[in-house]
């Protein structure tokens, strides 16, 4: 399938400078840099333990840094709870664990934080709700809860539920790898859709025909550092590091 | 010999009735009494156990007498079978206490609206009807200790000011709740100071409606049970959500108050708290301050159960996958809104049996207040029995209080099962 690099854009969506954080003494992230502009899909790779989980958290607060500055959308991430809760709601997260609401269906699901935190009218929001879940294809499985659902199925009413705050960034965090193999492909294939809508993302992912088929820019990680950061082709074809090398050749297999 | 591996099926096999001894009424006894020796020989026993329970109780219970003088009487009459007539003596002094006897259709009628006014809280089908649980608790006060309608009313009124006030002020001119709550709450203390009064009198004067006052001693019985069991509940639910939340609170101040408070309370035994309520408050209010006893009670009973509550809740919010709270934050709710929409309505779904085992737990609880000489059915029972027409009886009260205290407690037990069987989502 050809790319579609149209999108890009000029405008800076993310911009990540000197970022460190730290777990009580251990140093997770270290000097983060990173830009990432409108319409960019970014694949996020590493070991376990990398800190690539921890750098997407950063960029909605779900984890504080400590030095160093996360500017999202024009407006810079500190203490002050109203950019932050701001921030949150333009900026969409898929979790592994998929982390659906149990005690609602997947419309409440879907139609809750637009409801409370845009004020939307209930009826509207049910709208979009359901445009989102004809999305991911799973409108029929609007009034059912997510306990009734396959893991598939509860991934992809995760995605529509960010979907529906309307997002102008999204971010995904190895959302497939709670997933049996015949479940991945179709969770995999909504986000291939996002991303050619032009949609911009970010994920983690191991994935790495996805990251090939729609990542513009793949960035490795290792040990809180962005090790090495390339075009997907040039990323596979000739990694630079050696640290780079390794994981491929354990990832891709011999 | 070496068996053969690959196998086909040669035959479709249809599928058929199950056996009849799985199925039915002989099934169901196969599988539940009668699985194995150890089940059948405990079946046995039990059934033996009811057998001679019952052997004795229901002829004692049956050939009870109902209309003897006193407990004499009956034992002339025939000592092996029960004495009731205890109770059609002194049915309305458990009921009612010491409560005006021209005066009962008021706790009666208080009663009735209390089942009126829970139904729109369990069963959300009659939400509409809320507003009668909102005006109930002034309606109830107002019944049991009469005196002015105006005096009750005066508390809606002013309340209902204050949340018109701030509302307006959000709605028109502040964007700030902290700055509008706190006008707000001025506004209605200026209200409670310095016009309640008059505004009574002159309601008073235009429309007197008021029914004869009872004073809270004259309070007894069921009636008791009932006031301090209720109260305890419905105020002790919300704080121990709260004290459960500032537990969990970031801000060490908040923290720590409700850790002192909750391990304080609980580190108290009730009667002590209650104690404390009937006796020592005395010394520290000013002098001549009349703090009513029934509401010291009441006040005790709740922080007591609250305590409970909180730890209860607690754990309730800790069976949640950290999951939630980031599914939610990650949306842009606030705190406070996905404590309310996501944390909360499944915290208190797990907890719900240890909630309803504190409620239970603090509406026996209830038959404490006797030690401090209210007049509580238990408290009633010792003074009934010091009565020399029933000196002597046991049995016959307390059956019947504790078959009272046993239709409540069960009817809050059932309603949390089909409450549990409603909120299951999964499958
Ligand atoms: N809340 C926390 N407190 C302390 N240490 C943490 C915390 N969260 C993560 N860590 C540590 O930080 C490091 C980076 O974690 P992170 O989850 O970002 O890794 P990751 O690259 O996403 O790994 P994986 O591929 O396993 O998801 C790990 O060593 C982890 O043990
Ligand atoms: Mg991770």
């Amino acid at each position: 399938m050809e790319k579609t690099k149209i999108n890009i854009t000029d405008e800076v969506a993310i911009h990540i400078s000197d970022m460190n954080k730290w777990f009580g003494n251990f140093h997770v992230l270290r000097d983060i840099n990173l830009e990432v502009r409108r319409g960019e899909r970014i694949v996020v790779c590493g070991p376990s333990g990398s800190g690539k989980s921890t750098l997407i958290r950063c960029i909605n607060r779900l984890e504080e840094h400590q030095k160093g500055s996360i500017i999202v959308d024009g407006t810079e991430l500190t203490t002050d709870l109203k950019n932050i809760d701001k921030i949150r709601s333009e900026v969409g997260m898929v979790f592994q664990h998929f982390n659906l609401f149990p005690h609602l269906t997947t419309l409440e699901n879907c139609t809750l934080a637009p409801m409370w935190v845009r004020e939307t009218p209930e009826k509207e929001a049910t709208e979009i709700a359901m445009e989102m879940l004809e999305k991911v294809k799973i409108p029929e499985q609007a009034h059912k809860y997510p306990g009734q659902l396959s893991g598939g199925q509860q991934q992809r009413v995760a995605i529509a539920r960010s979907l529906c705050m309307k997002p102008r960034i999204m971010l995904f965090d190895e959302v497939t790898s709670a997933l049996d193999p015949e479940m991945i492909k179709e969770v995999l294939d909504t986000m291939i859709q996002l991303a050619e809508e032009g949609m911009t993302m970010i994920c983690v992912t191991h994935e790495m025909g996805f990251a090939r088929q729609v990542a513009d820019r793949v960035i490795f990680m290792d040990d809180g550092q962005i090790v090495e950061q390339n075009e997907p082709e040039e990323f596979f074809k000739n990694p630079k590091s050696d640290r780079t090398k390794l994981f491929l050749s354990q990832i891709l297999g011999h | 010999m070496i068996t053969k591996i690959a196998f086909v099926r040669k035959k479709e096999i249809p599928p058929s009735a199950p056996p009849i001894t799985e199925v039915g009424l002989i099934g169901w006894l196969r599988q539940n009494l009668f699985s194995s020796w150890l089940n059948s020989t405990l079946t046995v026993l039990s059934v033996y156990f009811i057998v001679i329970m019952l052997w004795d109780f229901i002829p004692w219970a049956y050939g009870g007498h109902w209309n003897t003088k006193s407990l004499r009487e009956c034992l002339d009459l025939d000592p092996d079978v029960a004495c009731f007539s205890v109770l059609t003596a002194r049915w309305k002094q458990l009921l009612f206490g010491l409560y005006p006897a021209e005066e009962y259709w008021r706790p009666t009628l208080t009663f009735i609206f209390l089942l009126l006014a829970i139904v729109p809280i369990l069963f959300p089908k009659f939400f509409r009807f809320f507003w009668f649980s909102i005006i109930y608790p002034g309606l109830a006060v107002w019944l049991l200790w009469g005196g002015s309608f105006w005096s009750i009313s005066i508390v809606y009124i002013g309340l209902t000011l204050g949340a018109l006030f701030f509302l307006t002020l959000i709605r028109r001119y502040l964007k700030n709740y902290m700055i509008a709550a706190i006008l707000a709450f001025l506004f209605t203390a200026v209200f409670f100071l310095f016009i309640s009064n008059p505004l009574v009198g002159l309601l008073n004067v235009i429309l007197p409606i008021s029914l004869p006052f009872v004073e809270s001693l004259k309070m007894g019985g069921f009636t008791l049970s009932l006031i301090v069991g209720v109260t305890g509940i419905v105020a002790s639910f919300p704080i121990g959500i709260l004290l459960a939340l500032g537990r969990q609170s970031n801000l060490p101040v908040i923290k720590m108050i409700c850790v002192g408070f909750i391990e304080f309370i609980r580190g108290v035994p009730l009667i002590t708290l209650l104690f404390v309520a009937s006796v020592l408050l005395n010394y520290f209010l000013p002098p001549g301050t009349n703090f009513d006893i029934v509401l010291r009670v009441v006040i005790m009973v709740t922080l007591f159960s609250a305590a409970y509550m909180a730890e209860v809740i607690r754990g309730g919010l800790a069976g949640l996958p950290l999951g939630q709270h980031e599914a939610s934050a990650s949306l842009g709710l606030t705190y406070w809104q996905s404590q309310r929409l996501i944390i909360m309505p499944q915290a208190l779904k797990i907890s719900i049996p240890g909630i309803v085992n504190t409620f239970i737990g603090l509406f026996k609880d209830t038959t404490l207040v006797s030690i401090i000489s209210l007049r509580d059915p238990v408290g009633l029972a010792s003074t009934i029995r010091a009565d020399q027409k029933w000196n002597g009886i046991y049995w016959e009260l307390y059956v019947a209080i504790g078959l009272m205290f046993f239709i409540f407690c069960w009817g809050m037990s059932q309603y949390s099962q089909y409450l549990e069987r409603k909120l299951k989502t999964d499958k």
